[in-house]
């Protein structure tokens, strides 16, 4: 066991860092709420490759590990950036992943810094009409047609839908006018790339939210040491400092989780065993789901400290109270990610022996 | 990174882990456990003697003090397997709290004589701290220790004295100097219980376990059973409390959540499937994500203290996720049995034998011992968000 980031992981995470604590500034992410995107923010970023760190460097992109992009993730919660950091990884790795027909698309999104994303539902399912995240500002979209994997390219990017967490959402569809479409692959496979692009935008997701809570607590701590009431700093008093105690363990734990899963990811990419039939898939819902409910509680708690102030539009809190909610459900309820636990767990008996005991 | 338990090592891990079951499923039958539910007592000493002679209790001290000198990682290990065998194992945690105690602060004399029989399984100590006037609050200690010639005197009372009952010595806290801030007047005392003027009183608790309140009448000792300096005790008790250290790994909560799948399964259909309750089946799957968030901590604590760090913190974080959780887990795993959740072991039809029940009235405690959940947010919020100290 060795928790701590190798000192290669720790350089690139610094790098994002100093970019988004220049670039990514309250007052920077207000100016991008209209559209939720930072053009020129999405630029630094491409040259420095951040979008692509995940993709293989035959794809070119870095050729970084889930985890890896994990820790990237969290700085990218951090700092609210408005840029489709996790979209952007994860349309990249699932070209990657598709070989031979996503190779050409793959070549044009790395080189040219195009924005690509995923449809996360399966758009053909009856009902299944949803905004797709950054579906307001990408070239390439992503999309599972029934048991065929399609990328649409060209057309113009989706009318922007105002949303709770200022995130760039639209709706898309293969039939808008212009676009080309290829197909990336069919029937199982077609399935089970998606299948794996979803379990890595919940992981990254998951880690975003933790990055997300743990700012949230911050804002919340600062204000506690500074503001006095009854005569006293209000940080000394338990009813303040114990929610936000317990919200640094929550974030603590859903650290280690979010990093946990994006392990298990680079374990069986790299022939490990797929134990529990996919380890990596059972842990990325267990990331997202507790992520998703300890990160609005951090986020809640950050907000209540500062009292009436916190609910001002003024103050940065509520920046991050709309997207804790948000974020997660891009995909659904997060809540559901529990019936999937359960399915994966429980139901074969032996399952659940074998995930406690190895 | 690497999250593996081990790393590298892992296989040799999971031949020592088999050896644990093996021995701990013998100590893990219904007659062992009833044994101990009789008697309140979570120390069966056939257990202990066989964990002792296996070199168990001592498998991470040096060889020297009459350990083995293996790898700290197997304790984290051992101590899963322990926790997941529900077999009467108290004494390992207080014969190796006391060892390492004495390590860190006896006198060279106390070291020779009292780690190797605590590590051969021969002894164990109870823990004198608390008193009925303090407990959180444990440097307020009011049992008193007078000095008469080359013997201490010493009056007083101490709650929760657990294991006392079979333990031959006491760790007792006394006030030996009333004058001075309340830290800077305590000493340290390791005192054999067969000592004239000790009483032992059973003390019944919610979760079955027994504890006692203990009862020091003009005890008797040489100056040869104090620990540490006179008035220095503060400085013992930080490497006694240090050595509580909190950290592990699965434990209970994951113990809990088989039995209640193995049992749920069995009641509702012959074929062992889980029932499609949506209700039921969030409440299980919140188990599992709150098993694995308390088993990372519990990992990332023992990992620190093995690298030698001070992960006080770390160690509060888990000792909090983990109580905490154990209470929502088996409040939840109990709803989910319905009417039958309320069933003490031994009725028919109890949910996983009675267990939940057993660990829901028991996970209380989990919360209080060993310092409760509010001076474990405390130290949170002091040490890692740098917050005033708080009362």
């Amino acid at each position: 066991m060795d928790l701590n980031p190798t000192p290669e992981q720790t350089q690139v995470v610094d790098a994002f860092r100093r970019l988004l604590e220049a670039k990514s500034t309250p007052a920077q992410v207000r100016a991008a709420e209209k559209t939720g995107f930072d053009a020129a923010l999405w630029r630094e970023a491409v040259d420095m490759g951040i979008p692509f760190m995940g993709v293989p460097e035959s794809g070119g992109g870095s050729g970084l590990g889930l985890l890896d992009i994990a820790l990237l993730a969290e700085v990218y919660g951090e700092f609210i950036a408005p840029i489709p950091f996790i979209e952007a990884n994860v349309a990249g790795r699932l070209l990657a992943r598709a070989g031979q027909p996503g190779r050409a698309l793959l070549e044009a999104v790395t080189g040219k810094g195009i924005v690509a994303t995923v449809a996360l539902a399966d758009t053909e399912a009856p009902g299944k009409q949803r905004p797709i995240p950054a579906g307001a500002v990408a070239e390439v979209v992503i999309m599972l047609e029934g048991d065929k994997l399609l990328a649409v390219q060209g057309a113009a990017p989706g009318v922007a839908l105002n949303n709770m967490g200022s995130g760039p959402l639209a709706f898309r569809s293969r039939d808008e006018r212009g676009a080309a479409t290829t197909v990336l692959a069919e029937g199982a496979k077609a399935r089970e790339l998606h299948g794996r692009a979803l379990d890595e935008w919940r992981t990254l997701t998951a880690a975003a939210l933790e990055g997300l809570g743990r700012k949230a607590i911050a804002i919340g701590v600062e204000y506690a040491k500074n503001r006095k009431a009854f005569g006293a700093v209000i940080g000394s008093y338990q009813g303040v400092a114990h929610p936000l105690a317990d919200s640094a363990t929550d974030l603590d734990g859903a650290q280690l989780l979010a990093r946990s899963a994006a392990a298990a990811a680079d374990e069986e990419d790299q022939g490990g065993p797929k134990e529990n039939g996919g380890r990596f898939s059972t842990l990325a819902s267990m990331a997202l789901a507790f992520c998703a409910e300890r990160a609005q509680r951090a986020a809640h708690v950050g907000l209540h400290v500062p009292g009436g102030y916190g609910f001002t539009l003024e103050y940065d809190i509520q920046l991050y109270v709309r997207r804790a909610k948000a974020w997660p459900l891009a995909l659904d309820d997060p809540r559901k990610e529990y019936q999937r636990i359960a399915g994966m767990l429980f139901n074969q008996p032996g399952t659940m022996e074998k995930w406690i005991f190895g | 990174m690497d999250f593996r338990l081990g790393g590298d090592s892992a296989s040799e891990l999971k031949a020592f882990r088999a050896e644990l079951r093996e021995v701990l499923a013998r100590y893990s039958t219904p007659e062992v456990r009833a044994r101990a539910a009789a008697t309140g007592t979570g120390l069966d000493w056939d257990l202990h003697r066989e964990m002792a002679e296996r070199g168990w209790i001592g498998d991470d001290f040096p060889k020297e003090l009459g350990g083995r000198g293996n790898d700290p990682v197997r304790m984290i290990a051992m101590r899963e397997e322990l926790d997941l065998s529900g077999a009467p194992w108290l004494g390992w945690i207080y014969a190796r709290m006391i060892a390492s105690t004495l390590r860190a602060a006896g006198s060279e004399a106390q070291k020779k004589e009292f780690i190797p029989r605590l590590l051969g399984g021969e002894m164990i100590a109870c823990l004198g701290y608390t008193e009925p006037g303090c407990g959180s609050d444990v440097a307020a200690a009011a049992t008193k220790a007078r000095q008469d010639g080359n013997e201490w005197v010493i009056d007083g009372q101490k709650m929760f004295t657990t294991v006392a009952e079979v333990a031959s010595y006491v760790f007792l806290l006394t006030r030996t100097d009333p004058g001075v801030a309340k830290h800077r007047g305590l000493t340290l005392f390791l005192v054999p219980l067969a000592s004239k003027g000790i009483e032992v009183r059973e003390v019944k608790t919610l979760g079955g376990e027994r504890t006692n309140v203990t009862f020091y009448n003009g005890v008797r000792v040489p100056d040869s059973a104090r620990v540490g300096e006179v008035n220095g005790g503060w400085k013992v008790m930080l490497a006694a409390l240090a050595e509580e250290r909190p950290g592990g790994g699965r434990d209970l909560k994951d113990k809990l959540l088989l039995a209640t799948l193995e049992s749920v399964r069995q009641s509702y259909d012959d074929d062992g499937k889980l029932p499609d309750d949506p209700v039921l089946r969030e409440a299980l799957a919140r188990c599992a994500v709150d098993n694995e968030v308390s088993s990372l901590l519990g990992y990332r604590a023992m990992w620190l203290f093995g690298q030698g760090k001070n992960a006080g913190v770390e160690g509060s974080m888990f000792k909090l996720f983990a109580s905490e959780s154990l209470i929502r887990s088996s409040s939840v795993l109990l709803d989910a049995a319905g009417p039958l959740g309320v069933l003490h072991e031994g009725e028919q039809g109890a949910l996983a034998h009675g267990e939940v029940e057993h660990l829901y009235r028991h996970s209380h405690v989990e919360t209080i011992y060993g310092g409760s959940s509010e001076i474990q947010r405390g130290v949170i919020a002091e040490h890692r968000l740098g917050l005033p100290k708080s009362r």
